[in-house]
């Protein structure tokens, strides 16, 4: 079959690019995890010893809080702009995704102008109480920096099913005398809840991973993606580096693999 | 959702907390523009405004902006010749061959950055000519950004009624990679050209493997920037960033108009 050999010579660049410097290094990151002293120790270490077990939970509740918090703010932001028409909308908007192609290290940067030594909060709350506040170094600051990068991917793909929302819905609960919270609860959530629960995956993942804003603000929270990259280069220890690696791999995946929907298709693609 | 005459507290809050939130996304960049922009930041806009920073900018990094504007060309082209052809197959085939194809794609979504860069720096770093090139670099983005480019391919292929015109043209006999050719990629171009904006876009900002994968002689733009955040004042690396930001924000602006235009074509 002639097309059988089209197929394959469509594939052929991802295959052989896919498996040497995709799977090749994957098998290596294994081998090296398992080839240490200690052997698959090096994963059970992950968990009794306090400094990856410490770094593992706050990545873990870092991850989980930005979620919850960008999807509540979102979905809040999202229905206020849905159906609304003004003046300078799709600016608006463009703005409002601007972040998406912000590194990390930039927006620890503009936490730092927020929030740093020099900062705009810190010159405010000097005028008005003597002393500056500082959090861009602290775990708040972490925190509003993922804050900043979840926020833009995650409204957007919480707008498009806000619009695809029908309205008339909304007014007949009104008219039946639900409150907005009750129309929330029963009318708006239910039908929100693929673009949330796809959208929520992306950006737990996105955090998990994320290293450029924990390295730039180097705050004392060790997240497991610095961790990685510490143990690697200043304590030269490859077989944790790569049994870290190969543990914060699996955990982003899972979460990935639960929003393995139609509806993730649309959140991933910008 | 549309007119509504009689207040609620909601939408009020709703207003509020929106605000707030476009404050809180776009005062950082306007904070890091006046302060590439101004003489003295400590001392406010009120000590004048100067481009002397940028000029600095330029003197000490403009091998960083080169080297990453030719990075994210040649990762582009990479994501292009993979990309492009390996997305039409499993759309073509589907089932299981569209699983495991998108299974291999999103792999590099899930695994983060720094393990995806020290699984390629454990298997090549003994091949000191290849580690220490730019290609080291080019190759991590094209692992990065392929998801995105195939993606976008992918999504555009199963809009458009691909094998009706795919069948009119094998009638007179057309082959396959006629068809390819002069059938299928100019009807998927603007999910190819969406697909081009995202790679250029993400690899001009990627910073999370390019760190790890970096030499001092192979330093691309966000590694730059995470240099002069860590030991340039305040204003220099504001300046970089306001490059940064001249740079993206052009691409990025045509990514997003250019996405409701076809949005606009094809799905109404």
């Amino acid at each position: 079959m002639r097309t059988i050999r089209f197929d394959i010579l469509l594939l052929l660049p991802l295959a052989i690019f896919t498996l040497a410097f995709l799977v090749l290094p994957l098998v290596h990151l294994s081998l090296t995890a398992a080839q240490g002293d200690r052997g698959i120790g090096a994963f059970v270490a992950i968990l009794t010893n306090a400094r990856y077990r410490d770094s593992l939970i706050a990545t873990l509740l870092l991850a989980v809080v930005t979620t919850f918090t960008t999807l509540v703010v979102a979905t809040i932001a999202a229905q206020t702009i849905a159906n609304r028409r003004f003046f300078g909308r799709q600016l608006f908007l463009s703005f409002m995704a601007l972040p998406l192609a912000f590194p990390g290290v930039v927006v620890a940067f503009f936490i730092i102008l927020l929030g740093g030594r020099l900062g705009l909060v810190g010159a405010i709350s000097r005028t008005l109480t003597g002393s500056p506040t500082v959090f861009a170094y602290s775990i708040v600051g972490l925190f509003l920096g993922y804050f900043y990068f979840s926020v833009p991917r995650v409204l957007l793909t919480v707008l498009a099913a806000a619009e695809k929302l029908d309205p008339a819905l909304v007014e007949a609960g009104r008219s039946l005398g639900a409150g907005p919270l009750a129309i929330q609860r029963d009318i708006v959530l239910p039908a929100l809840f693929p673009a949330l629960y796809a959208g929520g995956a992306l950006c737990f993942a996105t955090a998990m991973g994320a290293f450029g804003t924990a390295f730039t603000l180097a705050t004392v929270v060790d997240v497991m993606p610095m961790l990685i990259y510490t143990e690697f280069t200043l304590a030269t220890n490859a077989t944790m580096a790569a049994a870290l690696s190969i543990a914060l791999g699996l955990i982003t995946r899972a979460a990935l693999a639960l929003a393995r929907t139609e509806a993730f298709r649309d959140a991933a693609a910008i | 959702m549309l007119l509504r005459s009689d207040f609620r507290w909601s939408t009020a809050a709703g207003v509020l907390v929106t605000a707030l939130l476009v404050l809180f996304l776009v005062l950082p960049m306007t904070l890091s523009i006046s302060a590439g922009l101004s003489v003295n930041y400590a001392r406010g806009l009120g000590a004048g405004l100067t481009l002397r920073w940028v000029g600095e900018v330029w003197v000490l990094y403009a091998d960083t902006m080169v080297r990453s504007l030719l990075v994210a060309v040649a990762t582009l082209a990479g994501t292009l010749v993979i990309g492009v052809p390996a997305s039409y197959a499993p759309v073509r085939r589907g089932g299981q061959l569209s699983r495991i194809v998108e299974e291999i794609v999103s792999l590099p979504v899930a695994i983060p950055g720094p393990a995806l860069a020290l699984g390629l720096i454990i298997t090549y770093g003994g091949y000191g000519a290849f580690r220490q090139s730019t290609v080291f670099i080019i190759v991590g983005h094209v692992l990065f950004t392929l998801p995105f480019m195939m993606r976008s391919v992918i999504a555009m292929l199963e809009t458009i009624d691909w094998r009706t015109s795919d069948d009119s043209a094998a009638s007179p006999g057309a082959g396959v990679w006629r068809r390819f050719f002069d059938v299928v990629l100019p009807n998927i171009r603007p999910g190819v050209l969406a697909g081009a904006l995202a790679v250029v876009t993400l690899s001009i900002g990627e910073f999370n493997l390019s760190w790890m994968l970096h030499t001092p002689m192979t330093k691309t733009l966000p590694v730059g920037l995470a240099d002069a955040y860590a030991s340039m004042r305040l204003e220099l690396a504001s300046a970089y960033t306001l490059v940064f930001l001249l740079l993206i924000v052009p691409i990025l602006l045509t990514l997003q108009f250019g996405a409701n235009f076809s949005e606009r074509r094809f799905t109404s």
